[in-house]
Parts: structure tokens; sequence; C-alpha cells
């Protein structure tokens, strides 16, 4: 179990490659739910990538390249928010292994000391009340496989959607299950990808949900765009943006 | 080695995602297995405990291993077990043979051994002229059937009742067709038996091998295994050398591991452990017991310490269970000899990058197998290695065959991709044109590969960048 | 050949050179499980009995009845067992004082070579045991000069005689307490049902090549 520090008065933003470019609102209300329970949120404008596509693709050496430029964006002692298990996992996890042998170590180390993921940190650094103002809605939730295995904060995100009363969680079969994104997987692997992502479809069907929520906007993109595919009239949304939107009616 | 057609994966998969019953199959019988090792492994600080022991016991063998398996001999030689090296497969195959042909046997009842099969030992035997019995019954179905085990624990998983009734139908002489398991199970209890009773030779791999005493441990619940290691007068033990532990005290939760990933049992049927052949004065059991030990390639995945780990691997299958690409795929689309999660990465290394590399692409990095993984081999680590190895950007590796995938467009692409990243100023440039103009990310080669099931994802109009600015967030 | 490839292998073995390890943690570090002499009896009898297992709970003087009426119920006519055996001359003594519904006791006194057709045509087997481990629900058999290992293989039916006061907590502790690494039989094996397999669909079927049927008359001392 992490030991969790007390609430800050001031935390890091690390807003995700994937949020910048196609979930920004999402990214956002992240910002939003932090700086509403008191804390002052910084967002250094220079930060990109966790790096993570190059490092699983076989390119450690430009994973390095990019990671290194994120550790020393976000060089004061604030945590370190990240609205994804996928790069909060990178960060948090990989980091130390990619700069195994860099002279940097301690401050890689010290950086992904400092990570938290969205969700764990509402819950457990904040200890966040909230009071849903929206429409009674089913819900299903799908967990990144680094949110769940790596991160292992599933079930934080799950008790902040339990704590919306009009809010009905339904879980998936085979929840556990890997949506078939993987990054370059999708692309490299597609035959597999689709067949994953498209179980995972039926899965969420079958649960009778109006929108599947996930803390990963890889998952999400993957998920949304295979059900748009299908014409399935489910809604895919990140978990910071419904909550925003709950509590605020 | 080279016994393989040149692996066309891509093939393989589309022919396995495309039959529904195969898929069908596998569904069922992964899910069954996954919930059977949950049931087994109830308490979750227990088994966490359990996998960190077992871990150690691995690593601790495996830093030994060159005194661990002299040891071994020792102990073995001293018992009468007479103990042989092995190379190559094709010198563990020309010792089975010069074993059976010194006594004259012809016919040969094997236990399950997915060293044998690395050897394709049936078929060189074969060559022979002599039969070899499989008489674990799915590897007797698959055999019949002339085909491979498509899973390291239940071979013919991939066949249903009416399949396998067929088969055994119509290769069997006089066998009835039938759909029952129970009169499945006699009918190849009928068959094997004669098999047992005549062979001249008995054929088992090792689960464990004990150092500190010289005892084989086998485990099984169908009782073959312990028919050909005691009824025949000779019997040969097949082993990889990373297969030794230290201690017998180390056995049992070993053995709990292995049996409650392989199968959700408590223990099997029979826990089989064999010290020594036949001795004075006793009266049944082989005059002669042989150990070959093989390498084929195990030694040179031992010089590198990160690669040492995929050694650690005690053939449970259990990653198999809850891989999401080998429960759609099944074991034969992947080539080679050992499927799934730990066929990913052993495969590649002892067949080299250019043969057998494309299969550790073959995997989102989900990390299902790494968390069940009885001895916590860090199969995504070992994945992302094999990766990184293909392209060996920086010329080093010791794999063979690493650098095969080495190539202009691809560095090109990701040194491209890492300028963007760190020139924030560059990135939002792009983006802001691309965004505005309304335009889609564009279809680069494997990018197209996304729409095929998918819709595009739209560039949003304004980035986060630009929204935490609009919002005023501090910047420092 | 086998000496040169083994020189070849060590020698790569040894060029790798690993760093020791640091200890870690030790099968001495798992928690101990403990049965009271009821517990490891019942406990031992319901996880056998989940796998087919019939399991009677006899004493000194009932056994044989029990096993008598075993044998009577199945119709078996011929009976292997290992005439210095433990159980042997109970066996012996105890069977010409009785009626012709039982059957014959085979006596497995020569090497399997003479006796292989016969050892592979009889109904039943019945062998001592070295002791049994309550966790796990299996009965412990060491193969001596007495008993032959094919008894408890070959015969469909295999009949147990377990001594409930060898009845272990768990493998590991029969393994330390008896000082198994001090020396360890030609064969030592577990036995925790009758045969089975899952290998056709999964679906479980007994009786494969091992026995079809595994009785234990545990026989309780006190």
């Amino acid at each position: 179990m992490r030991n969790y520090p007390e609430k800050p008065e001031r935390a890091y933003y690390f807003g995700t490659c994937l949020a910048d470019m196609f979930y920004p609102e999402s990214g956002m209300a992240g910002i939003k739910l932090i700086q509403q329970q008191g804390v002052s949120v910084i967002f250094p404008p220079e930060q990109t990538c966790c790096g993570q596509p190059a490092y699983n693709s076989g390119f450690p050496a430009e994973a390095r390249t990019v990671a290194r430029k994120q550790i020393d964006l976000f060089y004061k002692n604030y945590p370190i928010v990240v609205p994804s298990g996928s790069c909060a996992g990178m960060m948090r996890h990989h980091y130390p292994k990619l700069f195994e042998n860099d002279p940097a170590i301690d401050q890689v180390k010290n950086f992904s000391a400092r990570i938290f993921e969205l969700s764990e940190f509402l819950v457990n650094v904040l200890n966040i009340k909230l009071e849903d103002r929206g429409k009674p809605v089913k819900v299903t939730w799908h967990s990144s496989c680094h949110a769940l295995r790596e991160m292992k904060v599933t079930e934080d995100s799950k008790s902040l959607i339990r704590q919306l009363k009009n809010v009905e969680l339904v879980d998936l079969e085979n929840e556990y299950e890997c949506c078939g994104f993987g990054g370059t997987f999708a692309v490299k692997q597609p035959q597999i990808s689709d067949v994953m992502v498209n179980d995972k479809v039926d899965y969420i069907r079958q649960t009778g949900a109006a929108r599947v929520l996930s803390g990963d906007c890889g998952c999400l993109m993957n998920i949304t765009g295979a059900m748009d595919y299908r014409h399935i009239p489910i809604t895919g949304q990140h978990l910071a943006e419904f909550i925003w939107e709950r509590i605020n009616g | 080695m080279a016994n393989h057609q040149a692996l066309d994966f891509e093939k393989n998969v589309s022919r396995a995602l495309n039959d529904a019953q195969l898929r069908k199959n596998f569904k069922f019988a992964m899910g069954n297995f996954i919930l059977k090792r949950k049931a087994i492994f109830p308490d979750e600080t227990e088994t966490e405990q359990l996998r960190t022991l077992g871990n150690a016991i691995k690593q601790r063998a495996l830093s030994r291993l060159p005194e661990l398996l002299a040891q071994l001999e020792e102990k073995c030689s001293q018992n009468d077990i007479q103990v042989h090296w092995a190379e190559t497969t094709a010198e563990a195959n020309r010792q089975v043979l010069d074993i059976m042909q010194a006594h004259q046997a012809t016919l040969l009842v094997k236990g399950k051994s997915m060293v044998s099969e690395e050897m394709h030992l049936n078929k060189f035997l074969q060559g022979h002229g002599i039969e070899a019995m499989e008489t674990d019954l799915g590897e007797f179905i698959v055999q019949l059937n002339n085909e491979t085990p498509s899973h390291i624990i239940v071979p013919a998983i991939h066949k249903n009742k009416d399949q396998i009734a067929r088969i055994l139908h119509e290769n069997i002489p006089d066998t009835p067709y039938t759909e029952d398991v129970q009169e499945l199970n006699a009918i190849a209890r009928k068959t094997l038996r004669q098999k047992f009773y005549r062979a001249g030779v008995g054929l088992s791999g090792v689960n464990l091998a004990v150092a500190e005493t010289g005892t084989l441990c086998l485990v099984e619940n169908e009782g073959n295994g312990r028919m050909c290691t005691t009824v025949p007068p000779v019997h040969i033990a097949l082993m990889g050398l990373e297969k030794v532990i230290e201690k017998l005290e180390e056995v049992p939760p070993m053995l709990r591991l292995l049996i409650g990933s392989a199968t959700g049992q408590l223990i099997t049927t029979y826990v089989n452990m064999i010290t020594s052949p036949r001795k004075e004065g006793e009266k049944d059991g082989p005059q002669e017991v042989h150990l070959i030990i093989l390498d084929n390639g195990r030694s040179n995945i031992y010089a590198d310490a990160q690669r040492r780990q995929t050694l650690q691997c005690i053939r449970c299958g259990t990653c198999l269970n809850h891989c999401p690409v080998y429960t759609r795929i099944g074991g034969h689309a992947y080539g080679y000899i050992y499927p799934g999660p730990i066929g990913k990465i052993l495969n590649p290394q002892v067949e080299g990058l250019e043969a057998a590399g494309v299969l550790a692409t073959a995997s989102s990095l989900c990390n299902a197998c790494e968390e069940v993984c009885p001895v916590k081999i860090p199969i995504p680590e070992l994945l992302r290695r094999i990766r990184n190895e293909s392209y060996a950007n920086d010329f080093t590796g010791t794999i063979d065959g690493h650098g095969y995938k080495r190539n202009w467009v691809e560095l090109g692409v990701w040194k491209a991709w890492a300028i963007m990243n760190t020139h924030q100023l560059i990135n939002a440039a792009g983006q802001k044109i691309m965004g505005t103009l309304g335009l889609k990310l564009p279809k680069l080669g494997p990018l197209k590969n996304w729409t095929r099931h998918r819709t595009y994802p739209q560039l949003a109009k304004k980035s986060l960048h630009e929204l935490v600015k609009e919002h005023g967030v501090d910047n420092e | 050949m086998s000496s040169q490839a083994r020189e070849r292998i060590f020698a790569r073995l040894n060029a790798a050179r690993p760093n020791p390890l640091t200890p870690g943690p030790g099968v001495g570090d798992l928690p101990v499980k403990t049965y009271s002499r009821e517990e490891k009896i019942e406990h031992l009898k319901s996880l056998m009995e989940a796998m087919r297992t019939e399991v009677y709970l006899t004493s000194e003087q009932t056994w044989l009845a029990e096993l008598k009426e075993v044998l009577k119920q199945r119709d078996v006519k011929k009976l292997l067992y290992g005439p210095q055996s433990p159980i042997g001359e109970a066996l012996q003594s105890k069977w010409k004082n009785d009626d012709r519904d039982l059957p014959e006791l085979v006596p497995y006194d020569k090497e399997i070579e003479q006796f292989k057709g016969e050892v592979f045509n009889i109904d039943a087997g019945i062998t001592s045991t070295y002791g049994a481990i309550a966790e796990t629900g299996a009965l412990i058999l060491w193969s001596s000069k007495e008993e032959p290992r094919l008894m408890s293989l070959v015969p469909p039916i295999h009949i147990a005689v377990l001594q409930a006061g060898k009845i272990y907590n768990t493998f590991l502790e029969v393994m330390q307490k008896e000082n198994w690494a001090g020396g360890m039989p030609t064969n030592a094996f577990l036995v925790s049902g009758p045969s089975k397999t899952a290998d056709i669909e999964l679906t479980l079927a007994f009786g494969v090549h091992g026995p079809k049927e595994l009785i234990v008359l545990i026989v309780d001392g006190e």
C-alpha cells in the first residue's frame, strides 16, 4: 500500500499528450477538480509526452530524450498529478528502469516518487467529497491495464463514481481484460487489436450502460473509435470530465 | 532449430481469428483456468508471499546453475542414474536413439515433455523406425491427428468432443464413434495400456530436478507418467538445464505454485519423485534410468542477467491462460513450440530474432501475465528488451539477429517524434495547423490500420496547453 | 560426445559469472499450517473424497472386515499384495479362515519380468502407506522391496491402508521431520485420488491410466 502525503498547497499537473491533442476538456477538468479543493495547480507549459510510445516500441533512446525533458520541467518538490494510469505508470515505474545506469538516476527517482494518478490523488491525498447534481445515469468502468496493474488505482476510480448518488455503476464482464490499444500494438497487430476492442465493446453493450468511463485517453480513443464505427450510441468519457459535469449539474 | 517453415505470423493470426470454433473453445477454456487459479490462490497476501518465494528459489538456483548442475549430476550418478549432456536438439535426439537401439527397442511410450517437442523427437525416431507413442491423453489426441500441442498443459484444448471422437474413431482400429467423455477416456486407456505393457523404453520430462538429492520430480493426473517411468525396463528423462533447484525442501512450495497455476488444483493426482533405477531386491521399476540435460540456447540466454530471468519458467502455462492475445489466437498461431507470453520471449531468444522476433510485437503489454507468473518473470520487460534488440539502434545486443528491423524510416519517425516532444513550440505549431484545418491524423503507413474497425479520433480545436493558458493556470 | 557437450555447456555457464545473490526468503518464511489429530483425519478425508477417493475410518480391530466388505462389493477376484509388507502378514493370517466370496490373495513375490501379464490382469492391489499429508489430501508411498511400485498403479482398484498417526500437516513438514534429504528411496510418490483427466473440453473424467478407484482405510490406533 502506498504512503500518501498530506494535502499540499501546490501540485504539478502533467496533462499527457493524448489529452492535449484529443481530450483537452478532460485534462482541464482534472485541473479544476484539484483547484476546487484549494490546491494551486502548476502546469509547466513545455511539457509534452511521457515517452511511453517510444519506450514500448523498441526506441528507448528516443524515449529517454523525451523523458529527460519532462523530468527537468517538474523540478520542484511538488506532487505531480497525471490524469492517466498509463502515463503515470510509465513515469513512476518505468522511468527508474529507463535511467538505470544514468548519472541523473537520483533526480529521476525523486521525480518518479512524486507521481500520482488523478483518482488516487483525489481520493487519498485530497480526500475529495463529491455531490452529485446530475440526472440518473447508468455507467460502466473500463480500467486501463496500467491503472489496474501498475498504478493499482482502479478501486480509487470506482470509489469516486460510487460517491455520485445518481450514478449506477455496472461492472463489465471480463473487466480486467485489455481493450487492445497497447499504443502501437493497435497498428502493428491490427487483426488482434480489432478483435480485442470489439469484444470490449460487446461487453460494454451488454451492461446496458449509457456511458463507459475510463481514466485513460488511449483506451477511450480505442473504445469510442470502435463504438462509433459500429454506430453504437454509447458515450465514452474520461472520469475527470464526467465528475466535473456531475458535480456542476 | 531450422525445423520450421518461415513463420507467417500474420497469416496464422488471420486463420485463427476467423476460426469461430477455435475462438469459442479457447475463450471457454481460458476463462475456466482464470477462475480456477483465483479459487486455488484465494488469499492475495499469501499468494504474493508464495510467488516471491518461488522467484527467490529460482533466482538462487540460477545464480548457482553450473554448481547445481554439477551436484545434480554427481548425486544422480551415485544413485546409478546415467547423466547425458546435449548442446543441441540433434545431439539429444541421437542420445535417445542410441539408448533405444542399445536395447533393440522399437516402441517408446512418452509422458508429456515440452523438451521432446523442442527436439521434434517423435518425427526423428519415426525416421529410424521407432514408434514414439504419446500417452498423455491430450498429446495422444494431437498425435493421432498429426498436430502439435496448442497449450502446454492441455494440448488438445483446441479440439471439441466431436472432433476428438472422430479422431479416435478414424485412427484407432475397431473403435466406435462416441462423444461420451467417459467412453473416450476408456478407449485411450485400453489402447495405451497395451503400449505401456509392450514398450521397451519409457520417456518423461522433468518438472523439477533437485540437486541436493539427485531427485527428479514429476507431476501428473492421469497416471501415464508413472506408467512410462515404471513399467518399461528403461526410463529416459529429458530436462532443460534450467530445471534444477537446490534443495528438496523447496519442492513443496514450487509444486504448490506449479500445480495451482497450471491446473488450479491443490495437488495433482500423482507427485512422482525418482532418485534411482531399480535397486537390489526391488521387484519392479526400470533397471536403467537416463537423464538427458539439454541446452538448446539456454546457456546463451543465461549469459545475460536480464534475459536469464526467462529461465525461471517452470512451464505452468498460466501466462497463456491470462493472455488476451493467446485466448484469441490459440497456440498454433505462434508457430514455434512455446506459445503465449513465455513463447513470445523464449522463441525469439532460441530461434533468433529474424525467425521469431515478430512474436514480441503480439502483445499490448497489458501485464496480465506478469501479474500471475508464479516465479515473477518480468515478461513485459523482456518483451521490450526483444523489441529494443530488434531495432538495436545503438548497435548493441546479445540476441541472435539483433538489429534485423533497423531501418531509416522508423528511426526517422521516432527521432522526429523526439524533437517535437522536446520542443513544445514545434509540437504546438504542428497541432495548431492540423487542428485549424480540421485534418485528422494523416494515414501514415501502419496508422491506417487504425481505421479498419475504428473511426479516426478528432484533433481538438484547442489543445490542453491552450485551455490551460486561457484559464490562467500557473505555469510555475 | 556427451562429455564434450558438457564441457562446452559448463564453459558458457561459468563465463556468465552471475553476481551472488543475497539470500532472500526461504521456505522457513512461509506460514506454518498445523491441524489437530481429528482435523488431520477430517481434512484428509474430505479433500480425498472430493477427488473421488473412498475413505473409511477404521480401527486395528475393524479394518480387515471393512476391507473384505469393500472387496466383496466390487466382486474382486484377485488381490495383489506384498507378503512381507506390514499388512501382508495380517492379510495372510486372516484370509484362510474366511469365506469363498473373498478374492484370491496374489503375492507380489517375483520380479515383474516374470509376472507382468498377471499384474496387468489383476483386479485390485492393496498397499500400506508411508503416511499422508492433511493439507493437500494426499497419501505418501515409498517404493520398497516388500511393496513394489506397480501395485498402486496397474490394478484398476488400489486399496491403501493408512495409519492415522502417520498423517502429517504438510508436505514440507514430513520432508523436514523425517529428513528426506538424508536419503530418498528409489521412488517416493504422493497419491491424491484415482487417476483423472480434463483434457477433453476440460470435462473431468476419472479412471484414465492409473487406478480407476482409490480406497483408503484409515486405521485409527487410538
